[in-house]
């Protein structure tokens, strides 16, 4: 493991940990206005360490709550794209032939629809809905992971180790469970963290429009969205959650490049 | 004074010393070869002298190129010496040419970079140069893309560009270890006629090819030159015991006796086996039978099917036609419809144990798969205790059973490839080319444990090897194939001593024999093993064979040598694949001439 892994890993345990803690140990709540203090600077009294907003909520339990909606609209969409990718590029990969071809032009077709604007338009259509949100960037995501997961896999069939264990005498199920499946891992953690960001990326651009998460819950992005409009007056409300969405995607994307190179020194000698 | 002086040149990435104080003197004229095994510092010294190593790594010293201090000289000082006064020729030319680029215009940019040529002129001694090294048709060859030549071409296409500028010194790294034997004695050979009053600095492993075209030598082991001196006193009375070493473990194809010829039944056998990929007939029609605790190895080229036919004969690739029959029963066509009997008896060993070994898996759990496949009833402990006693037996040990392949050298991650395959104890054991990535006392070690086992459990050993020197040494019978064919089959003191084949002939001819006294062997066939895809009319071997001008190429009298294979009366006719259009027959004897037949499919 490089300090890059446990460097960023450690930061987003960290950030995550105080999302779930905070709000519960913090005497604020994050609906609860305080009339005499909209706008407060951030200071240690009464555990405002972050200040209150324009309404006199307190901003860091409202940025916590953010940051676990970022966290889990981030991660249950990419669970949702790596069950389905996964499934659907290993499927594609071990078949081969026409049924991979056929499921491969299924999945061309849906990389040329516009997706966001499909999502902006069925946010539209119908009720504003946390769901659709996991559903939209799920959906995005699971073409890039069967993409990748079949090429890895079609290639990982071909090797001479899965021709070894062919002689040996193990079964097509033990191949996939022994050798195909314990390689594939690299790469799809790897994906993963890098689809992770692409998540939140994704989310906050919705709530930013006002698509994503609607009042009074809040996400990170409906949270820079609030502190565009009082920057000039109050601009910890735009540089707190700005800075820690940042500090998200940072993170993740260097665990991605770190996990990489630990999973690349394995595989070449 | 001397062309090239290089004194106490250490180059250290930290604190990994890859060269230690070493000092070299090419004279003006002079060929010095520059021998050690993988990871002894030759090939960093050779790129320390062209100021090719990565800004990490630290040297110091002194490299004077005629009188002139190249360590630490400015870029622009070394790029009015490389190319111009000191050519290149690296191991793979796919790597040293750009691809994006035709040839012709690779080596035309030298010319009029360093102001020798320019225009017309500058084209004119490019096809010259390329007319020179025996490329055909260098006016099609010189707007060829490197990608559209073979291996051999494009060599011969580098060793152009090496010369064309006529420098004073040539530096050859490894030139021929990636090509075929006969290519590499036209290479060697062109080397030889070519260089003329230009020096060469030749960095090689392989001791034949010192012994026939260096008069210096210098031996390297791990950074450090441990001996040095003229070649023909060196190998006389090496000044090192690792010279020493080096020389015993390079096998000789022209002396030694093969091992004896084996008498026992036969256990696996090969009828009329055909491979075909597409429309290329990668197999064609090989027969052949392996007795009980016989080694037979086949020989060829590449390109010549040797790996085809074993994979076809374990079922890793479909058979389009034939049979095989091992222990008395037909086999599947298919390794996935094998009983798991047959299959246990029946193991290889691949050439690249990185690529045969899974990178997830620890040396534990790869040793104990076919212990858990075929011997369910062990418990964990019997398990390790089994993996111990084979991980042993090839001379490694406990402390290898949590490593990762990546974490093991070439040679060790081969002996567990073979462990791999020796831990159920296979009847039959099938060598792809197993030691060919090995250095030479790595390989020596390996080639006698395999010897060990078969004396021990009488298993028979099928070995695939394009280095009939190592052949010589182990292999009760020889299987010789050319395009797909099987040209010649003896055994291996009948084959080393009187060859019939010309082919089998030109073999033997091509291999480096690694004792100066032995003059430098001549190239004994002419260009390159056909394609597949459209192979010669009439004599397969016609176009190289050197014997070809004195005969018709309809009838050469070598065609009519026939191998004869006995394969077992009781097989029935149920289990043979018939190719279509061809009626179905058990021969007990098959003659086949060696010709290219009308219609095959």
């Amino acid at each position: 493991m490089s300090r890059t892994i446990k460097v960023t890993a450690s930061l987003l345990l960290l950030i995550a940990a105080a999302a779930i803690i905070g709000p519960w140990i913090s005497p604020q709540d994050y609906l609860a206005t305080n009339f005499g203090g909209p706008m407060l600077a951030p200071s240690l009294a009464d555990a405002r360490l972050f200040g209150t907003d324009d309404l006199g909520r307190d901003l860091f339990v409202r940025t916590m709550m953010g940051v676990r909606v970022t966290l889990m609209v981030a991660v249950v969409a990419s669970l949702v794209s790596l069950v389905i990718g996964v499934a659907y590029g290993a499927t594609a990969g071990f078949v081969g032939g026409r049924v991979d071809a056929v499921m491969m032009r299924f999945v061309d077709t849906l990389y040329a629809l516009p997706f966001i604007f499909l999502v902006i338009l069925l946010m539209v259509a119908f009720e504003r809905n946390f769901l659709l949100i996991f559903v939209a960037i799920g959906a995005i995501n699971w073409l890039d992971m069967a993409r990748i997961v079949r090429g890895q896999t079609l290639s990982l069939r071909e090797r001479e180790f899965v021709q070894a264990a062919q002689l040996i005498g193990v079964g097509t199920f033990g191949i996939i469970r022994r050798h195909i499946a314990p390689n594939l891992i690299g790469i799809v953690v790897v994906y993963l963290t890098l689809t992770i960001p692409q998540a939140i990326l994704v989310e906050s651009f919705l709530s930013f429009l006002g698509l994503g998460v609607q009042e009074p819950q809040t996400s990170l992005g409906s949270l820079v969205n609030n502190g565009v409009a009082h920057m000039e007056a109050a601009p910890w409300l735009l540089l707190i959650p700005a800075t820690l969405l940042a500090l998200m995607l940072v993170a993740f994307n260097f665990l991605g490049d770190g996990l990489r190179d630990y999973f690349d020194a394995r595989q070449s000698a | 004074m001397s062309l090239l002086d290089v004194t106490g040149l250490t180059i250290r990435y930290g604190e990994d010393v890859v060269a230690d104080n070493i000092d070299l003197v090419v004279g003006r004229g002079e060929s010095v070869g520059l021998v050690g095994e993988s990871g002894s510092g030759k090939t960093q010294s050779a790129m320390a002298i062209l100021g090719l190593l990565p800004r990490r790594a630290q040297v110091s010293g002194s490299i004077e190129f005629d009188g002139q201090q190249l360590l630490g000289a400015a870029d622009a000082a070394l790029d009015r010496i490389r190319a111009r006064r000191i050519g290149i020729v690296f191991q793979d030319p796919m790597q040293a040419l750009n691809p994006y680029l035709r040839v012709g215009q690779q080596l035309r940019q030298i010319l009029v970079r360093h102001g020798l040529a320019r225009g017309a002129d500058a084209d004119a001694r490019v096809v010259e140069m390329l007319e020179r090294v025996g490329l055909p048709d260098p006016g099609r060859q010189f707007r060829a893309y490197p990608h559209e030549m073979s291996g051999g071409i494009r060599q011969r296409a580098m060793l152009a560009a090496a010369l064309i500028a006529e420098p004073e010194l040539l530096i050859a790294d490894e030139p021929t270890t990636a090509l075929d034997v006969t290519v590499q004695a036209q290479i060697l050979q062109l080397l030889e006629d070519l260089r003329d009053q230009t020096a060469l600095l030749l960095i090689t492993h392989d001791l034949g090819i010192i012994a026939g075209h260096c008069e210096h030598m210098m031996v390297l082991e791990r950074g450090r030159v441990v001996d040095a001196g003229p070649t023909t006193s060196l190998f006389a009375a090496p000044g090192h015991e690792h010279t020493r070493r080096l020389i015993e473990a390079a096998p000789r194809v022209d002396r030694g006796e093969p091992p004896a010829p084996v008498s026992a039944r036969a256990v696996l056998s090969v009828g009329n086996a055909i491979v075909d990929y597409q429309d290329q007939r990668a197999v064609n029609d090989v027969s052949f039978a392996v007795q009980a605790g016989e080694t037979v190895a086949v020989v060829g080229e590449s390109g010549s099917g040797k790996s085809s036919l074993v994979r076809g004969v374990l079922g890793l690739v479909p058979l389009a036609a034939g049979r095989v029959v091992y222990a008395g029963e037909a086999l599947a066509g298919s390794v996935r419809r094998r009983a798991q009997a047959q299959r246990r008896d029946l193991q290889l060993v691949f050439q690249d144990p990185l690529s045969a070994l899974d990178p997830q898996m620890r040396v534990q759990s790869i040793i104990e798969e076919p212990l858990v496949v075929h011997e369910a009833g062990l418990n964990t402990a019997d398990r390790r205790a089994r993996v111990i006693a084979v991980l042993e037996k090839v001379g490694l040990g406990k402390p290898y059973l949590r490593r990762f392949p990546h974490e093991l050298s070439g040679g060790q991650a081969q002996r567990v490839s073979i462990a791999r395959a020796m831990v159920l104890g296979p009847k039959v054991l099938v060598c792809d080319e197993a030691v060919a990535a090995l250095d030479g006392t790595v390989r020596k070690q390996v080639l006698a444990l395999l010897a060990r086992e078969q004396a021990d459990t009488g298993m028979s050993i099928v070995f695939i090897s394009h280095d009939l020197a190592v052949v010589r040494t182990i292999s009760h019978r020889v299987l010789v194939m050319y395009v797909g064919r099987l040209v010649e089959s003896a055994d291996s003191r009948t084959l080393f001593k009187s060859p019939r084949h010309p082919y089998t002939q030109a073999l033997l001819d091509s291999v480096p024999v690694p004792d100066p006294v032995v003059p430098p062997r001549r190239a004994a066939l002419r260009g390159e093993v056909p394609s597949l895809l459209d192979p010669p009319a009439g004599c397969v071997l016609h176009p190289r064979c050197p014997r070809a001008a004195d005969i018709s190429v309809k009838r050469c009298p070598c065609c009519e040598i026939s191998v004869a294979v006995a394969l077992p009366a009781t097989w029935s006719s149920d289990v043979y694949i018939a190719p279509s259009g061809r009626g179905i027959g058990a021969p007990l004897t098959v003659s086949r001439p060696f010709f290219r037949r009308a219609s095959m499919t």
